[in-house]
């Protein structure tokens, strides 16, 4: 891990970007919070994850290159998400490979880090909850799981919060089912597997669901609300600011 | 039975979503299975270290593939075991097949094998008048009710005690209904313990093949494989060409993984080592072995570095066993020999992207099978891949067979603008705004596809009027 920048990039994801502004305000906020200046490179887009998924690395290395050109500095590149932060972490190197970018790429990849983990083990914020009680569950997205390994340190922000009870799922580790394109190319399949992961969701008894992660908070939020069950979802990052800062 | 040339995906995927009584099956067998790994795999740094050299050993072996292959031959041959190759699974068929009528055989006995299902050898054989029965009690439930295996490790996983008590009540003459367990197990035993002796030919599957020694290597927990290969007077073990290792010492730890893997158990009860016939001085044993080694397309995989490493799999199912998808279709629903992670990356190799293509979109990428897989295979690397060369008409040696059987102007329209709005900051920034703009309004709108794909389960996503770009900006965050 880097020592205590002064300066770290933003990298808000397209999702975020266009539904779920105020979470990557969010994480925009709680970086200041902790006495970080903050860019957010206004040429920035998406980073080119759905393509690479479905069968088009070409036209996911051209968005990919619009990002290498928007974060050039040398700055920590945060991001508020497991998914995208995996693709620019662990994908980069492996999309530019064969390409004259390829040094590029790896050294941008190394820049890369999880906003919660970032927030834990280099910023060490300490939160003091200034909320009222309430019961709240976690999902994991798999690829903050297994790809970017930053559970705990999502985890560890929310038990910082002393008058916030996480109950834990059943079957925290398995997937919502959301899968960026097969969630339409596999719509029966998905529907099942979120089906489960709400009445999952359900049983905890959780007045709130968190997640670091807004493609799966888009999958289970909009189950949630398609079956009338009101249970709200909310990124990690908006629930500790309002918890900490509001 | 055949497979047929194409899989109906989108029809056997909901008939099995539906299946309320699979699911709880499949649901409470693979809960089991998984637990008792993680009961066995309890010391994540020790797994770790074994699966590096589970890894080691099986890249080692597939970089030598050829040598080891010849060595194998030579092996066996000195130790008496007859090799035969066979590059198609017909061939293969037909070898077994010629053995078998050489000795004017009719009952064929068989321990549990994937290859000879990728053959469908009892399908051929019934054909030609040879009764192949099924020894392994999994495999003889499924064989009971026609069906094929759901599952590499646990073929008859489907079915619960209730469903196999009246098969065998139905199938089985004379045979009083019971759902305990221990009955079950003593009728299926009666039965089989006659078929062995009755059995002139047996046929075995092969787990590891010893270049070194000549040694032919089968895991099972019934007996029923070392009866198979031990008291017909001739055995044929079928293998796919890629199960070969270098040395014995390369056993232990694979067989350790396989166990582990496949079923929590930290040895089989039975482990059989084959490095002959029967030898003059010695009382039981066969007294003809031939091993067929199948190719099928593997050769073809191999030469593809990547690809090639779909190659190193053990087969103990246990990427099965943790997939959010095999777990609620089973096996059946694939259509094919090999389902789950492990059949959407071969399968699709094996039979061609233009029939089994589809098997790799039925993922989301959770990469629940890479974190259990015993030997490293980046199965959703190698998924990816299939999807990629699904879109590439390239004409590349590597290529997968069937490579570009999905270009389609559309898509290849769609990602082209995405790419285009992406790649170009004002276009972006238009779209985002359109999108806030008409996001309130889009349930109103008729709608695509797409969109009612997402809406039968799922509200829309919430369309932001500010995007995070204007937001950002208005508060005064930097802009470097």
């Amino acid at each position: 891990m880097p020592t205590r920048p002064e300066k770290v990039y933003y990298f808000g994801t397209c999702l975020i970007d266009l539904c779920y502004p105020q979470a990557g305000m969010a994480g925009i906020e709680l970086l200041r919070h902790a006495g970080i200046q903050v860019i957010y490179p206004q040429q920035q887009s998406c980073c080119g994850q759905p393509a690479y998924n479905s069968g088009f690395p070409e036209e996911a290395r051209r968005v990919a290159r619009q990002q290498l050109k928007a974060f050039a500095k040398d700055y920590p590149i945060i991001v508020p998400s497991g998914s995208c932060g995996g693709m620019l972490k662990h994908h980069y190197p492996k999309l530019f490979a064969d390409e004259p970018e390829a040094t590029v790429a790896k050294r941008f990849s190394d820049r890369v880090f999880e906003l919660s983990e970032f927030l834990v083990r280099v910023l060490d914020v300490k939160l003091e909850d200034r909320g009222q009680p309430i019961k709240v569950t976690w999902h994991s997205s798999c690829s903050a799981l297994r790809e970017m390994r930053v559970i705990e340190y999502s985890k560890s922000l929310v038990r910082q919060l002393k008058n916030v009870e996480m109950i834990e799922l059943q079957r925290e580790r398995e997937c919502c089912g959301f899968g960026g394109s097969f969630s339409v190319k596999q719509a029966d399949l998905s529907s099942a597997m979120v089906a489960d992961k709400v009445a999952d969701i359900e049983q905890t008894g959780a007045a709130l669901l968190l997640s670091g992660d807004c493609g799966c908070l888009m999958n289970i939020g909009g189950a949630l609300e398609h079956r009338k069950i009101p249970i709200p979802v909310k990124h990690v990052a908006e629930f500790i600011l309002e918890r900490a800062h509001g | 039975m055949a497979n047929p040339v194409t899989v109906d995906f989108p029809r056997n995927f909901t008939k099995a979503l539906n299946d309320g009584q699979l699911r709880r099956n499949l649901r409470a067998a693979m809960d089991t299975l998984g637990l008792r790994r993680r009961n066995l795999f309890s010391d994540p740094e020790a797994f770790e270290q074994l699966r590096a050299r589970g890894d080691a050993i099986r890249r080692r072996a597939l970089n030598k593939l050829p040598q080891l292959l010849e060595q194998l031959e030579r092996t066996c041959t000195e130790n008496g075991i007859q090799v035969h190759w066979a590059e198609t699974p017909d061939e293969a068929s037909r070898i077994c097949l010629a053995i078998i009528q050489r000795h004017n055989a009719t009952r064929v006995i068989k321990g549990k094998s994937m290859v000879s299902e990728e053959m469908h050898l009892n399908h051929f054989l019934e054909g030609h008048g040879i009764e192949a029965l099924e020894t392994d009690l999994g495999e003889y439930i499924i064989q009971l009710d026609h069906e094929t295996p759901s599952h590499i490790i646990v073929p008859a996983i489907h079915k619960n005690r209730d469903q196999i008590a009246r098969l065998f009540h139905e199938k089985i003459p004379n045979t009083p209904y019971t759902e305990v367990v221990e009955e079950l197990n003593a009728i299926a035993r009666q039965v089989l313990r006659e078929k062995f002796f009755a059995g002139e030919v047996g046929v075995s599957g092969v787990n590891f093949a010893v270049a070194e020694t000549g040694t032919l290597c089968l895991v099972e927990n019934e007996g029923n494989g070392r009866m198979c290969t031990t008291a017909p007077p001739v055995h044929i073990a079928v293998m796919g060409l890629e199960k070969v290792v270098e040395r014995l010492e390369d056993v232990p730890p694979l067989l350790r993984l396989l166990t582990g893997s496949a079923t929590g158990q930290l040895i089989t009860t039975y482990f059989n080592m084959i490095t002959s016939p029967r030898k003059p001085d010695e009382k039981d044993g066969p007294k003809e072995v031939h091993l067929v080694l199948l190719d099928n397309g593997r050769t073809q995989i191999w030469a593809d570095p990547e690809l090639r490493q779909t190659l190193k799999c053990i087969r103990c199912g246990t990427c099965l066993n943790h997939c959010p998808v095999y777990t609620r279709l089973g096996g059946h629903a694939y259509g094919y020999v090999y389902p789950g992670p492990i059949g959407s990356i071969l399968t699709p190799q094996l039979e061609g992207l233009e029939n089994a293509g589809a098997m790799a979109t039925a993922s989301t990428f959770c990469g629940a099978c890479e974190e259990v897989c015993p030997v490293k295979i980046p199965i959703v690397d190698i998924l990816r891949r299939l999807r990629v060369e699904a879109y590439n008409k390239a004409d590349s040696p590597h290529a997968v067979k069937g490579h570009g059987y999905k270009v389609n102007a559309a898509e290849n329209l769609t990602w082209k603008g995405w790419a285009l709005s992406n790649a170009t900051p004002w276009v972006n920034a238009l779209n985002a705004r359109l999108l806030g703009l008409l996001g309130p309004q889009l349930s109103k709108l008729p709608a695509p596809d797409i969109v009612k794909k997402w809406t039968q389960s799922r509200a829309l996503p919430p369309f932001a009027s500010k995007s995070l770009h204007v937001l950002a900006k208005e508060k005064g965050i930097g802009d470097e």
